[in-house]
């Protein structure tokens, strides 16, 4: 469990469920620290919505604590929290303009003219739409509607953010355009974020911190980088890029590395799984970490592999492999000289270091992305 | 040249083929609606009837000063053209409607006529004063001559219990004759009443059925719709059940004790029927147009407001209830002018204090016959109605307005 002393939120063994029988959320522990940007990152039907709707006041656990600040928020209504919140679908007001939309949550605060015009401005020259206040809602862009509810949700200066997977509406570039936009802003201000999204890139691109969940269950919370190299779930590492997966049995365990059988050959990997001799597992392995025509004797793992498809993707080859019975193996190769040498239908040799391997959890694959 | 000709009569043939297809409709509303209202709308201002029947009587008065009885030429020829009607026996509407200007004056008419058939010399003055005295007073003169005009505004002055003076002044009806001002004034304030109360007790239905789950939602939007499935009379009768003296309602609270048997409530036969029926019946119009701009309005607006601090009041009152207005404005608009010409229900349950305009309108057009009148109050209604949609599309917009 993560060290409580700088802790801003806390979810403390949180249970939801709605009908009574089945948990939409199980047992979820995890913290955020003051500051940080914490992204809530699963498939639909991951509870991660649900996770935040309980944050915001919205759902009420059915078991567990939640707090913000040391102090449990479970009696507390969502206009009492001091949360600022952006939906799914931004919900601005479409009858007020953009600056009536910003001024409304000052306005209930009892904050006099002054005060909210001084703000409002100040907010909308943070998500950079000066000027706009007399539009209304409709006549924006959907990416000017993000910036505006961005606004809308940081004007009256909560110290906790939170974002319903705000750029589900926009298009890729723009998306793209906003990651970078949320993650100035989070800097700039400082103020805590706890982010829901389902797309991985967009969880890497800004967050501190990401927690993956499936069936309402965290599988693994990490920086980003972490999180990429380092999976200790087999679903985390499905979820999080792109990976090889090869079910295999363990055959033998010797300290952190262990041998695992699969498609008739034997592979050293790094144990991550508390797995035993003879459990079933998957090794997963990151297409980069693949060498193909390594220098013999370089690589603790080497394996025939039949070329099955080449993609030529600029900066890199991407290729698709027949390997331990496999046939989605794949590798990806930077461009460099020499890449013509291995052609389509080859029989070649390709290698990895075992630390490159890992033996996790054997994968059920019954939720994707 | 060519080609482009070619374009013109290939446009125009789907066009006309489109207006081919609503044609028969365009007749319909003519046939139906829009024939019977401009002829409603021309008997209330056009009356022909004594100008045609006493054509030279009228010219002669035209040039009588007024001050005391027409001379000798002037009852000469109204007793011939009084006998030539009697004769085409149009007499009977003629003296109908002179007795409206001047009531009682039809006795007058039709008696004069069949004693004036033995009559076979003059001096006519003489004979017609002996006949009848109301013939000596100039009153009976002024009514014929201003019953004479074939465009009149006297039915609009009427309907407005205002009367045209012989000096051409307009002065108000004798107060034991104000009906009519009293009556659109009372029929306003009822469809006002009908129309809070539709909207009070419609919003929250409304409200209900739209943010319900659609299994709920649609039972619920049947149960609205169910009075609209169901025979008026029928409806109305049932009211008539429930709320007489004798009635399920006094039954039940006599039974209780609230109230003793003597003290049973006249909740029909009066305004409280005609309010209640009313309601009953023109609560669906309000509630669909709110429930169709409801539903649109999306439930994290609300999430969003409290999130964002507001309490439930100030979330509903700066966030949801100004989206409906387009709601309430449709809802309010289309029950207030259906009520504002209701007519079944007050005419069976409204009792005698109950009674609209309308019904008043139902008299003239079934019983006194009097179109013209009848012609003037729709009119008048009409104008109402058309002022008040004007003001709404002035304020709201009439094309923020959404029925369903």
């Amino acid at each position: 469990m993560p060290s409580k002393d700088n802790a801003y939120v806390e979810f403390e063994n949180v249970c939801k469920s709605y009908d009574g029988r089945t948990l939409i959320v199980q047992n979820v522990n995890f913290s955020v620290r003051k500051g940080e940007f914490l992204t809530l990152l699963g498939p639909s039907g991951s509870g991660k919505t649900t996770c935040l709707m309980m944050l915001a006041g919205f759902e009420t656990p059915t078991s567990g604590d939640i707090r913000i600040d040391g102090r449990s928020v479970h009696a507390l209504p969502p206009r009492k929290r001091g949360i600022g919140m952006v939906f799914q679908n931004y919900a601005l007001f479409p009858h007020m303009t953009v600056g009536g939309n910003l001024a409304f949550p000052l306005e209930v605060r009892g904050f006099d003219r002054e005060q909210c015009r001084e703000r409002v401005a100040r907010a909308l020259d943070l998500v950079r739409l000066s000027g706009l206040e007399d539009r209304r809602p409709n006549q924006l862009s959907g990416g000017q509607q993000q910036r505006v509810a961005i606004a809308r949700a940081l004007v009256f200066e909560p110290d906790l953010v939170l974002m319903d997977e705000p750029l589900g509406a926009l298009d890729r570039r723009l998306r793209e355009e906003m990651q970078y936009e949320i993650r100035r802003i989070h800097q700039s201000l400082g103020v805590t974020m706890v982010y829901v999204t389902h797309d991985q890139q967009e969880a890497m691109v800004m967050s501190n911190r990401i927690a993956v969940l499936r069936r309402g269950d965290i599988e693994q919370i990490a920086e980003p980088e972490a999180l990429y190299e380092e999976p200790e779930r087999s679903f985390v590492a499905r979820f999080i890029g792109e990976n090889n997966r090869l079910q295999g049995r363990v055959t033998k365990v010797n300290g952190d590395i262990c041998e695992v059988e699969t498609g008739g050959q034997i592979i050293q990997a790094l144990r991550i799984a508390p797995c035993q001799v003879g459990d079933a597992t998957t090794l997963s392995i990151r297409p980069e970490r693949v060498a193909i025509e390594p220098e013999p004797g370089l690589y603790t793992n080497e394996l025939e592999a039949k070329v099955e498809d080449i993609t030529f993707l600029g900066d890199h080859l991407r290729f698709r492999l027949n390997v331990c019975e496999s046939l989605e193996f794949i590798a990806k190769i930077p461009n460099t000289v020499g890449h013509g040498a291995v052609l389509k239908g080859d029989k070649i040799r390709i290698g990895w270091t075992p630390t490159d391997c890992r033996v996790l959890d054997p994968d059920d694959e019954e939720d994707t992305t | 040249m060519n080609s482009n000709t070619n374009i013109k009569t290939n446009t125009l043939r789907p066009r006309l083929r489109a207006t081919g297809l609503v044609l028969p409709l365009l007749a319909f509303i003519a046939i139906t609606f829009i024939a019977p209202l401009a002829m409603m709308l021309v008997h209330s201002v056009y009356d022909p009837t004594v100008a045609n029947a006493l054509p030279e009587t009228l010219n002669l008065l035209r040039e009588w000063d007024g001050k005391s009885a027409p001379d000798e030429a002037v009852y000469a020829t109204a007793a011939r053209e009084l006998l030539k009607a009697r004769q085409d026996r149009s007499l009977g509407r003629v003296a109908t409607r002179v007795n409206r200007v001047h009531p009682g004056l039809r006795s007058v008419f039709t008696r004069s006529a069949r004693n004036l058939q033995n009559v076979r010399e003059g001096p006519y003055r003489e004979v017609m004063i002996g006949l009848n005295s109301a013939w000596g007073d100039i009153q009976t003169w002024y009514a014929i001559r201003s019953a004479g005009d074939r465009f009149t505004s006297r039915h609009y002055l009427n309907a407005l219990d205002l009367q045209p003076l012989p000096d051409g002044s307009i002065a108000r009806q004798p107060p034991e004759r104000r009906i009519y001002l009293a009556l659109l004034w009372r029929t306003f304030i009822v469809s006002l009443s009908i129309t809070a109360i539709c909207l009070l007790l419609g919003y929250p239905i409304a409200h209900l059925i739209a943010h319900s789950p659609p299994r709920i939602a649609n039972l619920l939007l049947i149960l609205v719709l169910v009075p609209f499935w169901t025979s008026l009379l029928v409806r109305t009768t049932s009211w008539i059940v429930l709320l007489q003296t004798q009635g399920v309602i006094n039954d039940l609270l006599v039974t209780i004790g609230l109230i003793g048997d003597d003290g049973r409530l006249a909740m029909i036969y009066n305004m409280t029927g005609t309010l209640v029926a009313m309601t009953h019946v023109l609560l669906p119009f309000m509630i669909l147009p709110l429930y169709s701009i409801m539903r649109a309005i999306p439930p994290t607006q609300m999430s969003a407001a409290a999130s964002l601090g507001a309490n439930s009041f100030q979330a509903f009152w700066r966030v949801y209830w100004p989206q409906t207005l387009p709601g309430v404005g449709a809802g309010s608009l289309l029950v207030f002018i259906l009520a504002i010409g209701y007519y079944i229900t007050p005419a069976l349950v409204g009792g005698s204090t109950g009674q609209l305009i309308s019904n008043m309108i139902a008299y003239h057009m079934q019983t006194s016959l009097n179109w013209s009148l009848a012609g003037a109050l729709g009119g008048i209604l009409l104008v109402c109605v058309i002022a008040l949609y004007l003001l709404y599309d002035r304020i709201v917009g009439i094309d923020r307005m959404r029925l369903g």
